[in-house]
Parts: C-alpha cells; structure tokens; sequence
C-alpha cells in the first residue's frame, strides 16, 4: 500500500545550475510508515527511560532530549542506505535507531560503563559505530561538519556512491566550522546532507538574537546550493525532502541545506528548567507533537490501528526494560584503562 | 646504496612522492598545493603526476582542511594536510586537539593523518609567518610531533608520519628548506618516531634541542672544541612526541652538564618539559644548573635587528656553552 506524501514545503531554493528533483519520491509504503513511527515512539520511550534514570542519579553525566524534534531525526536518518554515513547531534536519538542502533549499545553509552562502545572514555551519542557508519558528535557540534565533508570528500575521490548526512543547531549555525564546510562541499561537489535543527533556542537564547536572516536556509545562495526549509515536526515532509537531497548527493550533484523547523519542548539538558521559553510557545507547539501528529495521521489512514499500537507500546517497553537491566548489570571500566588508548599501535 | 645530494624540502617531497607511489590511499589537501605547487613548491609537479584525486586544492579554511583530514582518515584515506604556514594552524586549532587528537582514545578507531606545518624564523616573516607553535599541540594528548633538521631525517619522518596509525604533527622549517643539503639514500627507509638521535657525540656538555637549532648546536660545538678543547654533545630530539626519554636522560647522565636549545619562545617551550625530565630523574648526575636557550617571550618582531635580537642564534649557543663549561 503506497501513501502519498504531503506536497507542500515552507520554502524552496534551487540554484540555476541544479536541476530540479522530479518527484523522487511521492510515496511512503505502509511498512516504511510504520518503522518511522515505531522509532519515533521508542525515541520518545528512551528519552523518557533515560530522565528517570537521571533523576535515579544513575546518569552519571548529563541528559540530553530531542523531545519535539523525532520526526526530523528519524524521517532524515530513515533515506540513508546501509553505505552512507550519519553524523547525528545530540538532540538525533532517532537517526540512530534508524541507522540500525541497538537499544542495548545506546543505553551502554548513556550509563557509561564497560562495555559500551566508547568502553566509558565518553558518554551518550558521542561514540563512533563503523559497521552502521554513525560517527557521534563532539560537544563542539559544528566541529562535525567539517569531518562529514571529509568523509564525503573520501567518498567522491574513491569513486563510491556513499552520501553523508549531518546536523547541526540554529544556534551551531553561526560557528565557523558550518561555513567553511558549505563553502568547501559546495565548490568540491560533496554528497552532503547538512540539516539545521532550528528548535528556536540554543540552550537559553532565542533565535531572534542568534540569526536576522527570514530563512536559515537563505544561507543556501550564498554558497550557491540547494536550501529548503522544512516542517520539521512532519515526518512525511522531512523524509520527502531528505531522500530528494540525498538523491542529488548520490548523483554528485553536491551538498544540500535544510532547515527543519522544530521546538526544543525540554530544557536544554535534564538539569535545565528552561523557565526562559515563553509557556504559550510551548502551548503552541504542543498543537504540532511530532509523534502524536504521525500517530493521528496513520491511525487516519488506517495504516495504524489499537492492535498494532499497543503492540509497539510493549514491544518498546520490553526493550527499553531489558536494555536498562542489561546496561545496568555490566561494570563501569577498570580504572586502569584510563591511561589507554590515548595512540593508535 | 645509491644517495643523492637534496636540500631539506627536496628531501620532504621525496618522501611524499614516494609514499604515494607506493599507498594509493594517501592524498594530499591543502591551499595552493596543486597547479601553483604549494607556496613553497613541496608539491610542484605531484598534481601532474597523480592527479587531481591525489591532489587537492582547497578553498582557504584551515578548519574545514584539518577537519576533513579527520573524516577522510576516518574513512580509511591517509590525508597529507598542508597548513601553508605553521601560523595559520590557529585557524583550525578545534580540529586538532579535540577531534584528531581525542579520537583514538574515546572511539579506538584509529586517525591516520599529517599535517605540515611550514615553520620557523629567521626569514623576516614578522609575527604572523614565523611562528614555531610545536608547544600547543604538546600538551595535547593524542597526537604525535615530529620536527626534522636534516634532510635524511626529512624524508625519513615523513615516511613514518604518512604510515603512521595516529595524527602527526610534521613541523618543517622554513628557513632549513633550501640552506640545508645532505645526502639521503634512494631507498624506501624510515626514521623511526619517538627516537631523538646524537649528531655528535661529545662528553663534556649536552645541548639537547631540535628543528633549526640544531645546526646552530652544531657550529657552536665546532667553535668550543677549536677554542677550548671542549667536547659537546648535540642530541636531536627528532620527535616531540613521543619524547625520547631515554635518549635525553642518557646524554644528561653522561655529560652532566645540559644546555636545552630552542627556536619557539621560552616560557612553557618543549625545553621545559625536557629540563623537568633531567631534574626529576638525572638530578644527581648534574653538575651544573639545567640551562635553556630560546627566543624571548615576545611575538616574533619583524625588523632584522629585532629579529637577531629575539632569536636564538650560533653566537649564543656559544656563550651559554662557555659558562656552562666554567662550573
């Protein structure tokens, strides 16, 4: 069963020289449907698990939520193939589970212990999973964008196919590091896919004071690329506008800017109030909860029913309740180890 | 073995050009470096030969150069970055000493990459061109600096550096470029990183240094042996890191006497790192104060005769070798 995709899209650039992508893709399948809104469901499940765990004291750092922002971070991630690479934030739970992530590794790397993919030397999303090429953030997010042009620089000089997916923040946009990546992807023809969480606040300050610009994809014709500001809390037209410009990187037709327009609804970690966001923008964007607008959209379309809801409600629970028992029982590392690792053999 | 005569920088494109013959996943990256051949011409003739998949221009941003390099060593490439002067590696600063440097450690996934770092003064660059900024990186765990005098030690270190599993800092002087020739075998040979090396062996007074002081260790041994008999040994560190340890304490515990010589500013230089290794470890072997020589704690100054002034220089290796003989 296909689903036609919602048309319309905030706002579009194209440079002269780029051909417009016709109709790339006007339809969802049924199960495509139903795996984003089951991610989009266990990222919201997680995030809830790991603020308990937080407010357990079992967190032993802080704890980050991309609460609002789902369907950016799984309708995005959900159009790569197993050969491209993902660069996710810290507010892009989702993209991982959709790049293949294990419930288990995730809660590993939040709890920090032994077994964890960063075997404790770093906490949350910041470790690198080579088999599913998802290379996690640094705390200086736009310093990532320039290692995603490499490696899609990597990818053009070896002639492959691979496309690379990155974020960054409305507030990471201003760092130099998102220029001088666009301006070198730009020029080499890179297949990169930079998209811009605009959630209206980096940590207490509002986008009014971070950019002037209507558009945060206005920044598109000034390195002379595709840019597209999109409803980031839909799904369909994230992964719609996402495939186009993955697609035009596959084609070597070079990097495309997004700009997904979200809401942070938590704080900017768990130990932030965020009592400086207006409550009636909160309201508002209340209106347009990303997984509760997919769920009304499927169960609409009779594509989700109780049946299966409830089913990904225990499947998730079940999940998230033998990742915790799992992350729980493994050790924190010897502490010796911390003197390793530091050279490569 | 078959040998040639080469001047420093012949002796580092060499050994570029050789690692890209043999390992097609080297490339090089950087400003300048393709048709114009770099702005010192390291690179004159490679885009020629190998392509523009092997050599690329970049636009001018030392961030997205240095952070690319990461990413492509990430994804199995071994980058050659070129900073088109050492001074200008401030640019791209984050990447170096929280991606490259941090990577390893946190994700045992290994960061294959160089970065040449054009250095040095003495060539009336003024502040911003003569730069000898070894010591940021130093204190960063996690990557590894290698600054050569000689042409064989050159193309040896490059050579390592390029094969080389971690990122590697090459810092090669400006002015050693075309003022120092030596012969350097044909063959594919490496100068081994983390190993410093007795350019001339002595057992009176040790000058312990590295990159362009070398020579001027050397001339200034020359001149105290002809003038007062006195035998002084010139240890080459090489590599900043890994510190030959062993090799400082040794020449330390035999001479007992220790001049340290370098050309980057005094305070927190690599020379106090070495003066604390000889204190804590050779203390009772010393017979005279640890004594250090480097350019004074002042940005680089651009006319001649405050240049002279800044720098460390023959005369006052010598000097300071004088009254280190007097204890």
């Amino acid at each position: 069963m296909a689903v036609a995709l919602k048309k319309k899209i905030i706002s579009r650039y194209l440079p002269k020289t780029i051909k417009k992508s016709n109709g790339v893709l006007k339809t969802l399948s049924k199960e495509q449907y139903l795996r984003l809104y089951y991610f989009m469901r266990l990222t919201r499940e997680f995030e809830e698990a790991i603020l308990n765990l937080y407010r357990q004291g079992k967190i032993v750092g802080g704890a980050y939520t991309g609460n609002g922002n789902e369907a950016t971070s799984v309708g995005s991630a959900f159009c790569l193939k197993k050969e491209d690479y993902l660069f996710p934030m810290h507010r892009d739970l989702g993209a991982h589970f959709a790049k293949g992530q294990s419930v288990r590794n995730l809660m590993l790397q939040h709890l920090g212990r032994a077994d964890s993919l960063t075997r404790g030397r770093d906490g949350t999303g910041h470790y690198a999973d080579p088999s599913l090429k998802i290379y996690g953030n640094i705390s200086h997010l736009a310093a990532m964008i320039p290692v995603a042009a490499g490696v899609a620089l990597a990818s053009k000089l070896k002639k492959e196919k691979s496309v690379v997916m990155t974020y960054i923040g409305d507030g990471g946009s201003n760092v130099g590091d998102f220029h001088e990546s666009l301006a070198m992807a730009s020029v080499m023809k890179l297949p990169l896919v930079l998209i811009i969480e605009n959630n209206q606040f980096a940590y207490s300050t509002p986008i009014a004071k971070q950019f002037i610009v209507e558009r945060l994809s206005d920044r598109a014709v000034g390195y002379g690329i595709p840019g597209f500001t999109i409803d980031g809390t839909s799904v369909d037209e994230v992964y719609r506008v996402c495939s186009e410009a993955v697609a035009r990187a596959r084609r070597g037709d070079g990097p495309t800017l997004i700009e997904s327009v979200t809401m942070r609804m938590h704080g900017h970690s768990a130990h932030d109030g965020a009592e400086y966001v207006p409550k009636k923008l909160l309201e508002e964007w209340k209106k347009k909860d990303p997984l509760v607008n997919t769920e009304k959209l499927l169960l609409g379309k009779k594509i989700l029913t109780p049946s299966i809801k409830s089913e990904y409600e225990k499947k998730i629970a079940d999940e998230l309740d033998d990742a915790v028992r799992f992350a729980l029982a493994n050790s924190y590392p010897s502490a010796e180890e911390a003197a390793a690792g530091v050279f490569a053999e | 073995m078959n040998s040639k005569l080469l001047t420093y920088i012949e002796a580092i494109s060499k050994g570029m050009w050789e690692e890209m013959e043999r390992d097609p996943a080297v490339f090089l990256l950087g400003e300048d470096i393709g048709g114009f051949g770099g702005a010192f011409k390291a690179t004159k003739g490679f885009l020629q030969h190998f392509g523009e998949d092997r050599v690329v221009d970049t636009v001018l941003a030392e961030s997205a150069i240095l952070g690319a390099s990461v990413g492509a060593a990430l994804a199995g490439m071994k980058p050659v970055a070129e900073m088109q002067f050492s001074d200008f590696v401030t640019c791209g600063f984050n990447q170096l000493v929280n991606n490259a440097a941090t990577t390893h450690y946190r994700w045992n996934i290994p960061v294959p990459m160089v970065v040449r770092l054009p250095s040095g003064a003495g060539i009336h660059g003024g502040p911003f061109h003569s730069r000898n900024p070894e010591a940021w990186f130093f204190h960063q765990p996690g990557l590894k600096i290698v600054a050569p005098s000689t042409p064989y030690d050159a193309k040896g270190l490059i050579k390592a550096a390029i094969r080389d599993a971690n990122p590697v800092l090459y810092f090669e002087h400006k002015r050693l470029y075309r003022h120092v020739k030596g012969e350097v075998p044909d063959d594919d040979y490496l100068v081994e990183i983390g190993k410093a090396d007795v350019k001339r062996q002595g057992t009176d007074i040790s000058v312990i240094t590295y990159g362009s002081t070398v020579h001027q260790a050397l001339e200034a041994a020359e001149i105290l042996q002809q003038e007062n008999g006195t035998s002084v040994e010139v240890l080459d560190l090489r590599s900043l890191v890994p510190l030959d340890k062993e090799a400082i304490l040794a020449s330390a515990r035999k001479t007992g006497k220790v001049l340290i010589v370098h050309e980057d500013n005094l305070t927190g230089g690599i020379g106090a790192e070495v003066a604390a290794l000889i204190a804590e470890f050779a203390f009772q072997n010393l017979d005279a104060p640890i004594k250090r020589l480097a350019a004074i704690d002042t940005p680089t100054p651009y006319s001649p005769t405050l240049e002279e002034f800044f720098l460390p220089s023959k005369e006052k290796v010598v000097n300071a070798l004088k009254e280190l003989a007097r204890y």
